[in-house]
């Protein structure tokens, strides 16, 4: 259960980035999480809501784009996705695959955020 | 009222990320070879750290240990009988160790400098999960499961099994008494992580001891930073 850990890296993440938009809200944060990144959805949702109280980032949706597992074949020089996370072969050949080129990503895509009106106008 | 999407594309755990690259920059300048262990509760790596300190230490190693657990320092106080420093690190209530928490644990530890080990030894806390996100600066993770455990463990855990150096079976003692299948655990292994170093051993009566140092000495020949 570190995905409270996770999302308040999250919430932290995203508070120093808007330090360049004074008083702007968060509508909208988009993760990419790969499906090797040993990360459960739900408990990251749930604890979004937790994470976010008080912040900036209260009230906003989480929207979690999940990267699929794929592999740098060393036999055959292919790039593909694995069937499943328990067998790690190249899907063109079918040799053992070490070279995981994607599927470990825990990142902040980007957010949407609505900017503060200008106080004079 | 503008709405505008700010593109960020950056780690949710950078912050952990640099503290373990500075570490490991650390550790590489003091010539320690530092490994990360992470198994189950359960496992046997007290034990087995237990085993692996005194041994080391007979053959004229400098070791040192960083032992993680939510609360306690029983763990700490076990290995301490193998006459190596130990440190003992409360979590408290976090389910993996970070960073942060090995970097404040190296500072004022009295008679332990990193230019003065070999190998500083950061028994992980027993989790499968969580402790694969968080690199600590390590230069070996090392993955422990025991001959107690289900043959598939390594197909339930993929990420841990994946991201690490060497899977060590521990409690081979017991193997007559089981009805324990090592080949399909070592088949599920190559499933996840081909080609990844195995090796099996008993901390308890220290069967296969040798073969793991062997292992350590060759790998810490292997990193020696070329002058």
């Amino acid at each position: 259960m570190h995905e409270l850990s996770i999302v308040s890296s999250v919430v932290e993440n995203v508070c120093e980035s808007l330090e360049k938009y004074p008083g702007a809200r968060v509508k909208e944060v988009r993760l990419r999480v790969g499906a090797l990144a040993a990360v459960v959805e739900d408990s990251l949702q749930f604890c979004y809501g937790i994470a976010s109280e008080g912040t900036p980032l209260e009230g906003s949706r989480l929207v979690v784009q999940t990267v699929p597992v794929s592999v740098h074949c060393a036999a055959c020089g292919a790039d593909g996705a694995i069937a499943s996370l328990q067998d790690f072969r190249c899907p063109h050949c079918g040799e053992p695959a070490s070279d995981v080129r994607h599927g470990r990503e825990l990142e902040i895509d980007s957010i949407e955020i609505e900017e503060a009106e200008d106080v004079k106008s | 009222m503008t709405t505008r999407i700010v593109e960020l594309r950056q780690g949710i755990l950078k912050k952990n990320d640099e503290l373990a690259r500075a570490l490991r920059g650390r550790f590489e300048a003091g010539g320690v070879l530092v490994l990360n262990l992470v198994s189950s509760p359960g496992t046997g790596k007290t034990m087995f750290l237990e085993r692996t300190l005194r041994t080391l230490r007979e053959r004229g190693s400098r070791v040192a240990a960083l032992v993680g657990d939510l609360e306690t320092d029983n763990d700490a106080r076990r290995l301490a009988a193998s006459g190596a420093p130990v440190r003992q690190i409360n979590t408290h209530g976090i389910c993996h160790l970070e960073a942060e928490m090995v970097g404040r644990h190296l500072e004022d530890w009295p008679g332990v400098e990193m230019a003065g080990l070999d190998y500083l030894f950061i028994e992980n806390v027993g989790n499968l999960v969580c402790p694969s996100s968080y690199d600590l600066g390590e230069r070996i993770r090392v993955a422990l499961l025991s001959v107690t455990e289900g043959e598939d463990k390594p197909l339930k855990y993929p990420l841990m099994f994946r991201t690490c150096e060497l899977v060590l079976i521990n409690k081979i003692d017991l193997l007559p008494h089981l009805d324990f299948d090592l080949d399909l655990l070592l088949y599920n292994i190559d499933q996840v992580h081909p080609d990844v170093d195995t090796t099996v051993l008993s901390a308890r009566t220290g069967e296969g001891i040798e073969a793991w140092r062997d292992w350590l000495v060759a790998i810490a020949a292997r990193e020696e930073i070329p002058a």
